[in-house]
């Protein structure tokens, strides 16, 4: 039970502290470095098969997970009818299968493109076996241990809802078999790596370029914003260095 | 009417003799680094040629620029739909072998190498993975015209061009070219601004330079495939774009910038042009043909009243107004129309202007007997004995066109959106004021005959002696009219200074702020 403790309780409380506050120091201190590192410029064509099937198959699931974990009442009832829960999982089975191609050619475009060789570091290899790791187990847990979109949110979503109320309740997920066990812990232990991985990059996408104007114009010294009576006597700094 | 100041720049192309000083140059200056190698901020093209990156005119592969819908212009490749449906992969990208793998040798060989039968050699090895490589391609790897057949020929603007016309082009005794020089074009409305997903690219309102935030840059690629000039760049090793910042810290310290200071011709001019930010959106969903008309409206005379009344309340400084009514491009571009935007087509509205090249079109090819020539010259000089002359004397305004060796067609595509009139109009007045010159000079030709050629082409003796003065006499101060930056406003960019006010003498440190690249 002590093990248990350790996995279920401590280590998702300390990979959520880590995750916050590091990536916010990680942010103020090298805010530079946060980027996602692109390397298109150097290889186009594996990167065009692995990084969209790894991409888009990863919100999809993701989002599935989180709407799952918000909503369990709702999830529950759309799977009461059993077609819908059959495409339910059906979906999440096939974006798992994308993830799963995606990563292993991402995987191996870093190991065996010499240029892309000159991009990686040992993180981007650790993070992307851990990522890969935690895929196969999605996947063999959706064949293995069916109807996963169901017992997530009846069994795993009071478990993640009872750490967010600060009140852990472990019955549940320390009964669970081996393989969800595992999966778990792994998402922890990746979530707790963000800051220090270039998975930094999910937290600045840009979806407030959706709401901004096309063009951009900066002023260091707007003299008639300041010479404008009307506008407030403020300390004025400058954004744009 | 909403004026504001733009630094902006004439190049004369008729004085650029390709000796890319200029790139070296910034190159020194900037982008001397890892990552940065193939990156030529300035860069010097030979034309006719697919330029770099290669063919990065042709729009149907890069997708940049702006194009015309019907309610306006959208971004070609980038946008806020396309931009982020691409952000996993960007489709229109170019890649690091569309500009050249860059490469150095290891030199280190050539002292080390173990004695033996053969002479050591400096290999070439890759900037990128320090491999050995084959060599590809490198920077103006067509300069001069070398390697016609897969280069000049395949020149995106040669496409309007009839089969007939580029053959006779390629003759080999009719065979010209000249030089383009090309930098960022700091535009009224710049594609790679628009494009930006995370907002890191802006234009300074002060002086309308572009610039990309590198903190905020997150690598999302959009600006190199939006800009359709190809001066946003890709660092590989910093994940960040870059791009010419116009040499800033220069400018404001009142310097021109490194390219245009170490002008070997002398052909680039710098200055201030206040133009109607409310007419860019006009101005850019044009129809095609309006289009270079509309651009040179935008551009606003700094001597009308009201301009300068509405600059005055834009907090446009008064030394700014000055710059701009001296300013050597507003003469090249408004007062004496001479220049023309590289591509407007693409609707970006670039603010630098060229003065297109008169003397590959102006020399004609004709056949003559050159035997009476030969038979004069030492017995030990060289005789070509083909009979071909290469005549460039200006005695006709307009007699040559029919055996001028360039097509003005391929003119018109660089330079005016494909309208052969503007462009032959400001070859008119070159050579109008060459003809006048010579008649000062020279005295061979009568001087009705060198003011009816003024008039022709509507400059007085005055305007035409200007023009020859800018062009070839012009000093530093006359070339760079730059506007004070202010710095003692300016200090505002790099501390605070609004704290001091009431403050009691306590307080936290303030770090200046960080600046630049
Ligand atoms: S030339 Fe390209 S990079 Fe420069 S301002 Fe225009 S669109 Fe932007
Ligand atoms: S330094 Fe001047 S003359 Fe030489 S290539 Fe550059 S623009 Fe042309």
């Amino acid at each position: 039970m002590t093990f248990n403790n350790f996995l279920f309780v401590a280590l998702p409380y300390i990979a959520i502290i880590t995750f916050v506050i590091g990536s916010i120091q990680r942010y103020r201190a090298t805010g530079f470095k946060v980027s996602s590192l692109s390397s298109q410029f150097l290889e186009g064509r594996k990167l065009y098969f692995g990084s969209m099937a790894f991409h888009w198959g990863i919100l999809a699931v993701f989002m599935g997970h989180l709407i799952t974990f918000l909503f369990p009442t709702a999830t529950l009832a759309w799977n009461s009818n059993p077609v819908r829960l059959i495409v339910l999982e059906v979906m999440a089975f096939t974006f798992g299968l994308s993830i799963l191609i995606g990563l292993t050619g991402l995987f191996l475009r870093r190991l065996s493109t010499p240029r892309i060789k000159m991009v990686t570091n040992r993180m981007d290899l650790i993070i992307e076996l851990l990522l890969l790791s935690q895929v196969v187990l999605g996947c063999w847990i959706a064949l293995g241990y069916r109807w996963g979109a169901s017992w997530f949110a009846s069994d795993l979503s009071p478990y993640l809802w009872s750490i967010v109320k600060l009140n852990p309740q472990i019955e549940a997920v320390s009964a669970m078999p081996p393989v969800i066990r595992t999966h778990i812990v792994g998402a922890f232990v990746i979530i707790g790596m963000i800051p220090f991985t270039r998975l930094m990059h999910f937290l600045v996408a840009p979806f407030h370029y959706i709401f901004r104007p096309l063009q951009l114009v900066m002023w260091t010294w707007d003299r008639r914003r300041v010479r404008d009576p009307k506008t407030v006597w403020t300390v004025h700094r400058p954004k744009n260095n | 009417m909403d004026i504001r100041s733009q630094i902006s720049m004439v190049f004369h192309l008729d004085k650029c003799i390709g000796c890319h000083t200029c790139s070296v140059a910034c190159k020194n200056i900037w982008t001397d680094r890892k990552g940065a190698e193939y990156m030529w901020w300035n860069n010097v093209e030979t034309k006719p040629g697919t330029g770099y990156p290669t063919k990065w005119e042709d729009q149907s592969i890069y997708k940049g620029g702006w194009e015309k819908t019907d309610d306006g212009i959208a971004l070609k490749g980038a946008g806020k739909q396309k931009g982020l449906l691409n952000i996993f992969h960007n489709p229109n990208m170019p890649m690091i072998d569309d500009y050249y793998e860059p490469f150095t040798y290891k030199y280190l060989d050539l002292i080390e190498a173990p004695a033996g039968d053969d002479q050591p050699t400096a290999r070439p090895v890759s900037l990128i993975t320090g491999k050995p490589i084959d060599i590809k391609m490198g920077p103006n790897w067509d300069d001069d015209l070398s390697g016609t057949q897969d280069y000049a020929r395949n020149d995106p603007n040669l496409k309007n061009l009839s089969l007939a016309e580029q053959e006779a082009m390629f003759q080999l005794e009719r065979m010209a070219f000249f030089y383009l020089p090309r930098i960022c074009n700091h535009c009224l409305n710049p594609a790679c601004v628009a494009s930006c997903p995370s907002g890191a690219i802006y234009k300074r309102g002060e002086d309308g330079v572009v610039l990309i935030n590198q903190n905020v840059c997150r690598a999302w690629r959009m600006c190199v495939t939006a800009c359709p000039y190809k001066k946003s760049y890709y660092n590989w090793n910093t994940g960040k774009s870059e791009k010419c910042i116009l040499c800033y810290p220069r400018i404001e310290a009142g310097l021109a910038p490194a390219c245009m200071h170490s002008c070997v011709g002398r052909i680039r001019y710098l200055g201030v042009i206040l133009y109607d930010a409310d007419r860019i959106h006009e101005v850019a969903s044009a129809s095609d043909k309006d289009l270079i008309d509309k651009h040179m409206n935008i551009l606003m005379n700094p001597f009308d009243p009201e301009v300068i009344a509405s600059a005055k309340k834009n907090g446009i400084a008064d030394s700014t107004i000055h710059a701009a009514q001296n300013s050597p491009t507003y003469k090249f571009v408004k007062k004496w129309k001479l220049a023309l935007p590289l591509h407007a087509e693409f609707r970006t509205l670039p603010m630098l202007f060229y003065v297109p090249p008169l003397l590959p079109v102006m020399a004609s090819l004709k056949e003559v007997n050159q035997s009476k020539q030969n038979e004069k010259l030492n017995p030990i000089a060289k005789v070509w004995d083909d009979n071909w002359l290469y005549d460039t004397s200006t005695e006709e305004l307009w007699g040559t066109i029919a055996q001028a060796r360039f097509p003005l067609k391929y003119l018109a595509s660089l330079f005016s959106a494909g309208d052969e009139e503007k462009v032959k109009e400001r070859l008119k007045k070159l050579m109008a004021v060459r003809i006048y010159r010579r008649f000062k000079t020279v005295g061979d030709i009568p001087e009705k005959k060198a003011h009816d050629v003024l008039k022709d082409v509507g400059y007085t003796p005055e305007m035409a002696d200007e023009v020859y003065c800018l062009t070839s006499l012009a000093k530093f101060d006359d070339r760079f009219v730059i506007p004070a930056a202010h710095r003692e406003q300016a200090i505002e960019m790099l501390e605070f200074t609004g704290d001091k006010k009431g403050s009691t003498g306590f307080g936290f440190k303030e770090e200046t702020m960080e600046r630049g690249l």
